[in-house]
């Protein structure tokens, strides 16, 4: 299947629930990584919305993204349970860490607020974190 | 020998799945289920051997664990003074039961409210819902049976029941947990809200950070769907905006669109999704529901203080010693939160702060820990019970910089809106870092020439504070929702509380 065809795939499973866009946004996110100019045209085409309203949503959701990340990402913590766990000084480390080989995002809040500081990679989620650890987590990626 | 581990994101994020693998190649004979959690945090993974505790426990701990030598063994679980001082109501069958067994929520009274409800009708069970004192459970407290009276009242061919489970609050994981560990319970309670109001659709808005609660609430659904028919329910995911927790933010993204902010009226209850009438609650109140139905509204009411009733699944979180999910009628107070229940902090270091409600809520210090936690007592302390969530510092916490924090959150997450947080958060930031310099000099942005409109004198550190309080005012009883009407009381209470971490000498008034 070529490009096309996968996103017409998405639209299809999603089109005739009650306000499909932001389903079909989640699911093209998830598989092509990022929401370009050109599906977004596509999508406001099929479902009969303007590029604008379509733009709107991608520029307004964190989740969402016009390009394709080039490394790969870790979420790490910065929400104030983990900041009173001591996520800043790691935060402050994981670049040099990462080194170039990883992309290191901030998120806020996983839902495990007592074994911080965390971290999510795709859909895994990593509690506490020291140095070492997050070093592996990072190597592994 | 049963051996039962938790399943839930907690328990993996710790390594329960590589424990459990390693259980079931020691002990082949042994039934190996996964279960909720019981909320026993740092003790996470928790092994569960036929009642009797372990934990926290690594895959080098099995064999010391199977031959009865092991140094982490608890006891028994249901006797851990953590679990036997909770009066668990919502959170009934945390640890005990599979999150996705039909069979085990059935045998443990499950289904026995909708039932009920059935029996004695919509306006009944709308009076059940009212005389139990149930107050919605994501931070406004607003009484859920009035709610559900006036989307009862309201006439239209389609109404919905909206979930709000896109708990973004710091500090909290309530939601998570039940809908991870029980969510048959979830289900059950929107299916008899839907009974109660008349609607026949449901949609539960899920956050992206909660991958497992989205497919066990998806499997969940789908599993249970004959149980509740007519009533037909969906998972919705959100995408990573914070405000989209405020309930019409929340409608407009469930609707497809930006998660902005709608103002109230026209309330969500006469137009809510789609233009219908529609109930939106928190996990939290619709899970407790069931409860209320089943046993009675009195048993419910029967918890709790002045105007709260019931119970809180009180969520302790941050630098604790014994973090976890603590559920307890109302009217137990901070300090018996923080320092017996709690243990203080997890650092060893005394408690500086505790911060209650999540980013929005204040900071309050160990001389206020005699608050009850109620609504009103919260309100009065100008604070706020929000979702139950309390996150402790050490006293290596620095306060303005928390109070940059919650500008700087305010900011990020801002939908746009209304101008008093989407310029006041940027405006905040900038003057929480002038207090930090000690006010603003000679050489300031605004000082130079081309400044025209500018004030060009030097300001003091007391002026910025008046500036900052005002800021905070403006932003209070200016903005269109809770994201900047209360970035203000994290702000404010750290400036109240922690003079000294602003800079201002002790002999000068705080404001």
């Amino acid at each position: 299947m070529n490009e096309t065809e996968r996103l017409d795939a998405i639209i299809a499973v999603h089109r005739r629930r009650e306000a499909p866009l932001m389903p079909i946004l989640n699911d093209v996110q998830a598989e092509f990584g990022c929401v370009s100019e050109e599906t977004r045209r596509h999508i406001a085409q099929a479902l009969n919305l303007t590029r604008a309203e379509v733009h709107g949503m991608v520029s307004f959701y964190h989740d969402y993204h016009e390009t394709k990340a080039e490394l790969p990402i870790l979420k790490l913590c910065r929400a104030e349970a983990c900041q009173s766990r001591g996520s800043e000084a790691l935060a402050a480390r994981a670049e040099a860490m990462a080194n170039g080989r990883a992309e290191i995002k901030a998120v806020y809040c996983l839902g495990l607020c007592s074994v911080g500081p965390n971290a999510m990679i795709g859909e895994s989620v990593h509690a506490r974190l020291d140095e070492p650890a997050l070093e592996a987590l990072i190597r592994e990626l | 020998m049963r051996i039962a581990i938790s399943d839930d994101a907690l328990a993996i994020a710790c390594g329960a799945d590589a424990l459990a693998e390693a259980f079931a190649k020691a002990a082949p004979d042994a039934e190996i289920v996964r279960t909720s959690s019981w909320g026993m945090q740092w003790l996470e993974p928790l092994v569960d051997i036929d009642g009797m505790g372990f934990g926290p426990a690594t895959p080098g701990d099995v064999a010391a664990i199977l031959d009865g030598s092991s140094d982490k063994a608890i006891g028994k679980i249901e006797d851990h003074p953590f679990i036997a001082k909770q009066q668990r109501l919502t959170f009934a069958r945390a640890g005990k039961t599979q999150p996705l067994s039909l069979e085990d929520y059935s045998e443990t009274g499950g289904w026995a409210g909708l039932k009920k409800a059935h029996e004695i009708g919509p306006e009944a069970t709308i009076e059940m819902v009212t005389e139990s004192g149930l107050r919605g459970r994501g931070g406004a407290g607003f009484p859920a049976g009035i709610k559900w009276k006036t989307v009862a009242g309201a006439v239209a061919d389609q109404k919905y029941i909206v979930c709000n489970a896109d708990e973004g609050d710091s500090g909290t994981f309530a939601d998570r947990m039940l809908m991870e560990g029980d969510p048959y319970c979830l289900i059950e309670g929107m299916a008899i809200a839907g009974h109660a109001v008349g609607a026949t659709r449901g949609y539960v808005y899920l956050r992206s950070e909660y991958p497992h609660a989205i497919r066990k609430m998806e499997a969940a659904i789908k599993a249970s769907a004959h149980l509740v028919s007519p009533f037909e329910l969906e998972v919705r995911v959100g995408a990573g905006a914070y405000v989209c927790g405020e309930e019409t933010s929340l409608l407009n993204s469930l609707e497809g669109k930006r998660g902005e902010v709608r103002a109230k009226p026209p309330l969500p209850a006469l137009e809510g999704l789609f233009g219908k009438p529609t109930v939106v609650n928190n996990v939290l109140t619709l899970a407790a529901v069931p409860y209320v139905l089943s046993e009675g509204a009195k048993a419910y009411a029967d918890y709790g203080m002045g105007r709260s009733r019931g119970t809180m699944p009180v969520q302790l979180a941050g630098n604790i010693k014994h973090g976890g999910l603590f559920e307890i009628a109302f009217g137990i107070t901070l300090g018996e939160l923080v320092e017996e229940i709690g243990g203080g902090t997890d650092s060893g270091r005394p408690v500086k702060a505790v911060q209650v409600g999540g980013p929005l809520g204040a900071y309050f210090p160990p001389s206020m820990f005699h608050l009850p936690f109620d609504y009103e007592a919260f309100t009065e302390a100008d604070g706020l019970i929000g979702h139950g969530g309390i996150v402790l510092f050490d006293d290596t916490a620095d306060m303005l910089n928390q109070a940059h924090f919650a500008m700087e959150f305010c900011a990020i997450e801002s939908c746009g809106k209304c101008t008093p947080c989407r310029i006041g958060a940027v405006r905040g930031q900038e003057t929480l870092e002038r207090i930090r310099a000690g006010g603003r000099g000679a050489g300031a942005f605004e000082a130079l020439p081309q400044m025209h409109n500018a004030k060009s004198s030097d300001r003091s550190l007391e002026d910025e504070v008046v500036l900052l309080t005002d800021l905070c005012e403006t932003m209070k009883f200016g903005s269109l929702c809770a994201l900047g009407g209360f970035t203000p009381y994290p702000v404010m209470s750290a400036l109240t509380h922690w003079p000294e971490d602003f800079g201002i000498k002790e002999t000068e008034p705080a404001e």
